[in-house]
């Protein structure tokens, strides 16, 4: 049984997407790691914010300018209280985490020289992979990967084989968004730091999902999007460490993030501003800003215990029957992979849609796990602080038609 | 009946599980693979070439989702016996015909995989090979 502290009953009722039926049945949404569902608290927040604030930020003197500004700054303060950053200033928004990872992966290369090295590891997304791959190439850089062991875990030896001095950054997931897996990143970065790495946190699929310190992490860098943390899309966060943040160039030049411009050079703007170039998505930062509150008001500690049991008690479930195979370690965050034997992944969740329940098939923007794993695809589902127990039994019933349509 | 089994319709599994004309010919006159690689899905194509421009034999290897490899074993039935033309004229509407199955538009891609494969398989045998016939086996 769930002992989770969450009143699901009542999170539910500020989902206004989970009334929907699809094909006549009730919505079983388990594509939160793809995006979230929005409570009405951040719907209502960007409503409000456009029927009563919208102006554009930071040089407007007049009242509805001020508040939209104080708005937005209020978003940066609430990004860095809930990742305990030390300021505002550590905070800077961005589109999405691709976004963040893009920056950081064209600004942080420029000043690498030829051979220096990069290591992630095979289980990256492609947004923690293709950037580096690509300036890697551009750059003259050693590309490095840490291996995953039978598990789905990082492999210890890999990870020591491929930190070395030559090292200058390790960008590495905090939690795979396909096999799950939490990585230990606070060990790693001491052994990136002990080498003089820079050490970049893809923290997409962890910050929405458990407490993430940057501080007790000691990340340089975590890059996390709004839209998988109940927030909208269009809005993401790049956090650095104000040492680094200062040095580094901007990556987006335009308006907003010039101090003063002459003809013949520009001085740049302060943190955050620096890296926030043009009209930013206003709106998109205040149902972020209200997004956090909801998560923080729920509680972080409860969403992680709340995920774990509901991954439990799935896996249980799918652990039973031999004709599913799931994917990766024990220890893991709100995601299942998994496979139905001699069913491809995109056929069992066409059939898990006609009974409401929404998975994910594909290779996850991840094909080079999918090659290590030795599958074309995998379904994938994946849970959130919406989800119940119910809805699992729902999706297991609904496993069984995919068994009896193709005859398993 | 409920869609989900409209798509998943008995001639429709059928053909996935027990694919036709599935195997390789070695001294094909033309060879082809394609992949849709945002589903995984890989398909080769070999098809030997009569001097009449005719499909003499046909063969499919790959493997992918229920919808790829029925359309794809059912497109082999259908091209098989029938000159090179009969497959430079397939059009989208041919294989939905073929397939006889409400196809959403996510799945349209799969469908689709083979009828491309097959009119890229011929494209490479005008373009290049030219010649019918049996070739040394690769």
């Amino acid at each position: 049984m769930i002992k989770t502290k969450l009143n699901i009953e009542q999170i539910r009722k500020d989902f206004p997407i989970l009334t929907r039926k699809i094909h006549g049945k009730p919505l079983i949404y388990f594509d939160s790691a793809a995006t979230s569902q929005k409570p009405k608290q951040v719907i209502d927040a960007m409503d409000n914010y456009y029927k009563n604030s919208n102006a554009n930020i930071h040089r407007s003197i007049h009242q509805i300018g001020e508040e939209a500004t104080k708005l937005y700054e209020e978003a940066h303060e609430k990004v860095a209280d809930f990742i305990n950053a030390d300021s505002y200033q550590n905070i800077v928004f961005t589109k999405n985490t691709t976004e963040s990872l893009n920056l950081l992966a064209y600004s942080l290369t420029s000043k690498l020289k030829k051979g220096d090295e990069i290591a992630i590891s095979q289980m990256e997304h492609h947004s923690n992979f293709v950037p580096w791959q690509q300036l890697a190439k551009q750059r003259g850089l050693k590309l490095k990967f840490i291996k995953i062991d039978g598990e789905g875990n990082l492999d210890k030896k890999s990870i020591q084989e491929n930190i070395t001095k030559r090292t200058k950054i390790v960008s590495l997931t905090h939690a795979s968004n396909v096999l799950g897996t939490i990585n230990p990143i606070k060990d790693i970065a001491k052994i990136a730091h002990e080498h003089g790495a820079m050490v970049v946190v893809d923290g997409a699929q962890s910050v929405p999902h458990m407490p993430v310190d940057v501080q007790q992490l000691d990340a340089d860098f975590l890059a996390f999007s709004g839209h998988k943390m109940l927030g909208p899309t269009g809005i993401g966060v790049l956090y650095g460490k104000k040492e680094l943040l200062e040095e580094m160039q901007p990556f987006l030049y335009g308006g907003e993030m010039i101090r003063e411009v002459k003809f013949d050079d520009t001085t740049f703007n302060e943190l955050p501003w620096k890296f926030e170039a043009g009209t930013m998505n206003i709106a998109e930062a205040v149902g972020l800003g209200a997004a956090i509150d909801y998560l923080k008001k729920t509680g972080m500690e409860n969403i992680r215990n709340h995920d774990a049991e509901l991954v439990d008690y799935a896996m249980a479930k799918l652990k039973k029957i031999d004709w599913i195979k799931t994917y990766g370690p024990k220890e893991r965050g709100a995601v299942i992979s998994f496979n139905v034997k001699g069913v491809h992944a995109h056929d069992v969740a066409q059939i898990l849609d006609s009974d409401g329940v929404a998975v994910r098939a594909g290779h996850h923007c991840c094909m080079p796990l999918m090659g290590v794993l030795g599958v074309p695809a995998t379904a994938r589902a994946s849970f959130y602080l919406y989800n119940t127990e119910k809805e699992v039994d729902h999706f297991v019933e609904a496993l069984y038609k995919v068994k009896k349509i193709f005859g398993v | 009946m409920e869609e989900i089994d409209q798509m998943y319709q008995e001639n429709i599994l059928d053909h996935y599980k027990n694919p036709r004309n599935f195997g390789k010919i070695m001294n094909a006159t033309v060879h082809h693979h394609e992949k849709n690689p945002l589903c995984g899905d890989e398909l080769d194509v070999y098809f030997l070439i009569d001097d009449g421009r005719n499909i003499a034999d046909v063969k499919i290897y790959g493997h992918g989702c229920a919808i790829s490899q029925s359309s794809a074993s059912m497109l082999t039935e259908k091209v098989k016996g029938k000159s090179i033309d009969e497959i430079k004229k397939l059009k989208k509407e041919d294989i939905l015909e073929m397939l006889g199955i409400p196809v959403s538009a996510a799945r349209l891609k799969c469908a689709l995989l083979s009828m491309v494969l097959f009119k890229n398989a011929i494209t490479i045998f005008e373009k290049y090979i030219k010649e019918p016939g049996v070739k040394r086996e690769r």
